[in-house]
């Protein structure tokens, strides 16, 4: 069993995709109370990859999806999006930890909402928030509260909103971290077929390295105080959709194993 | 909740009223305490019925102004509310003198407000609305600057206007805010009616409640006084009541408060 011992990461020696989506220059971020938040951050997004930043609480992940959505600028360093991305609210959709829904409207106003505010007419945003819906497997919920939907529905309308958009970008804040494992799995089940038939580019926030190895085509892995990208593994094997046993190989287990000493290494703790 | 339980919550308080109703008509029996000093419930219930003709358009007349006052207060208390959350210097402006209105007892303004203002029923509408707005406004406020950061900063994302962030977030967060404050207000309105009426002392066929307990007690016809009271209790009760349901309404698809524990 040779090939499984083999190392299917390639430590940061991937071949320079064709110009990134958007990239990262000597990106550092100090609030205001003297905290630096993120330190000298290089990173190129490519179109289409499937990009887990892995690290423990408070190594400043969250805060650099902050920094790409343009809600928070950073202290230094500059983000360049790739011509006719400029215009970012139309290219990201954006996944919290919590599902973020309003509690007063139905799932299917929830989804619309993005179209709403940019000012598409009713009839179409319905139609286009009802296939979004109908993506995520909630067909039938649209008149449904967020408080009559189970946590992992709820999470399904979030995406969906994120998605209803058809934006380039999708970012993703440790979404399924308060979610049971059973609800967990399917939905990376589902993340990933989405991201497979979409092509969409995906920014994914974990600190669960399993999460990271089974969703990722690459990873990067950060430290706390300051945040920064330490480590980069890319993942050039099983393709997406994940087979069902792909959890349960040996393969897994070993993508696993390294990026656990690569984490550890990085945070200075054991494995 | 089954019918047993629901038949229990409206029976216990029910049965506690008609329980004490009962002692006091006893004791003021036992003891042939005189009806100028304190009548029993047979006396007074006597009195509600024989005076209601007098005591029911008094109440009318009332009603009508806790009922503008509390609209009044709704309005403008909303209002303020909106124009407070576009701006903290506009709130921190503003607030200051919206809670010297507050704490000042309406019984001292409303003097001034009846040497002011000619019609004497605009006069008890301002004393009643300075009472009822402001728990609309500190609610509405505080319910305005309670929207979700995170759904904040989505709409943020996808660019929305204030306009929009306004009408389609901070506003229904407000809401069960609003209707808390509501519902505080709607009993303060009819206080300051009342109060407002004891101060004007108008007499005569366009007069409220408050003044026929002064009347009534001049004369010494202290059932009837009694009676008036009980009258304004019950529509405080009843006023209550209503603005729970109008809440229960609003927020029972989707409001934490509204929601009933499944076992």
């Amino acid at each position: 069993m040779t090939a499984l011992s083999a190392p299917v990461f390639r430590h940061g020696e991937a071949p320079a995709p064709p110009g990134p989506l958007v990239s990262l220059r000597g990106v550092e971020k100090r609030f205001a109370n003297g905290t630096l938040a993120l330190a000298g951050v290089d990173l190129d997004i490519a179109p289409g990859e499937f990009l887990s930043l892995l690290g423990p609480s408070g190594c400043g992940k969250s805060t650099l999806l902050r920094l790409i959505t343009g809600l928070a600028e950073p202290s230094a360093g500059r983000i360049a999006w790739a011509p006719g991305h400029e215009e970012r609210r139309r290219a990201i959709g954006f996944v919290f930890q919590d599902p973020t829904l309003m509690p007063w409207a139905t799932a299917l106003d929830n989804v619309r909402l993005p179209l709403r505010l940019a000012g598409v007419p009713r009839a179409e945003g319905e139609a286009r928030a009802a296939a979004a819906l109908a993506r995520v497997g909630l067909a039938g919920f649209e008149r449904a509260f967020p408080r009559e939907l189970s946590g992992g529905m709820r999470m399904r309308v979030s995406i969906a909103r994120a998605l209803v958009t058809q934006p380039s970008l999708l970012l993703m804040d440790e979404p399924f971290a308060a979610l049971d494992e059973l609800t967990r799995h399917r939905l990376n089940d589902d993340l990933l077929a989405l991201w497979a038939e979409s092509g969409i580019t995906v920014v994914f926030v974990t600190h669960s390295v399993f999460e990271s190895v089974y969703l990722s085509t690459r990873i990067l892995v950060m430290t706390p105080r300051p945040g920064r990208v330490v480590a980069e593994l890319r993942h050039d094997g099983v393709p997406a959709p994940r087979e069902a046993e792909y959890r349960t190989s040996a393969a897994y287990a070993a993508l696993c194993r390294e990026a656990s000493h690569a984490l550890a290494a990085a945070t200075g703790m054991a494995p | 909740m089954n019918r047993g339980e629901a038949l229990l919550r409206w029976a216990a308080p029910g049965l506690l009223g008609l329980g004490v109703l009962a002692l006091w008509e006893g004791l003021v029996r036992a003891w042939a305490v005189p009806d100028y000093v304190l009548p029993g419930p047979v006396a007074i219930a006597r009195a509600l019925v024989a005076d209601w003709p007098l005591l029911s358009a008094s109440l009318l007349v009332t009603l009508e102004v806790a009922a503008l006052a509390l609209v009044a207060a709704v309005s403008v208390g909303g209002l303020l509310a909106v124009l407070f959350a576009q701006s903290r210097w506009v709130e921190r402006a503003l607030f200051p003198y919206a809670v010297v209105l507050q704490v000042t007892p309406v019984v001292a303004i409303a003097p001034l407000v009846l040497i002011w203002v000619n019609s004497v029923t605009v006069a008890l509408l301002i004393c009643a609305w300075i009472v009822a707005f402001f728990p609309i406004l500190s609610n509405t406020v505080l319910g305005l600057n309670s929207a979700d950061r995170n759904l904040a900063d989505l709409f943020r994302l996808y660019g929305a206007t204030r306009w929009q962030a306004l009408w389609l977030l901070r506003l229904p967060s407000a809401l069960p805010y609003f209707l808390a404050g509501l519902r505080v207000a709607g009993g303060l309105a009819l206080i300051g009616a009342v109060a407002a009426e004891f101060v004007a002392g108008v007499g005569g066929s366009g007069s409220g409640l408050a003044f026929r307990i002064l009347e009534a007690s001049f004369q010494l016809r202290i059932p009837r006084m009694f009676a008036a009271l009980a009258l304004i209790s019950a529509c405080g009760i009843a006023i209550f009541a209503l603005l729970g349901l109008v809440q229960h309404l609003l927020l029972r698809r989707w409001h934490e408060s509204a929601l009933r524990a499944e076992r």
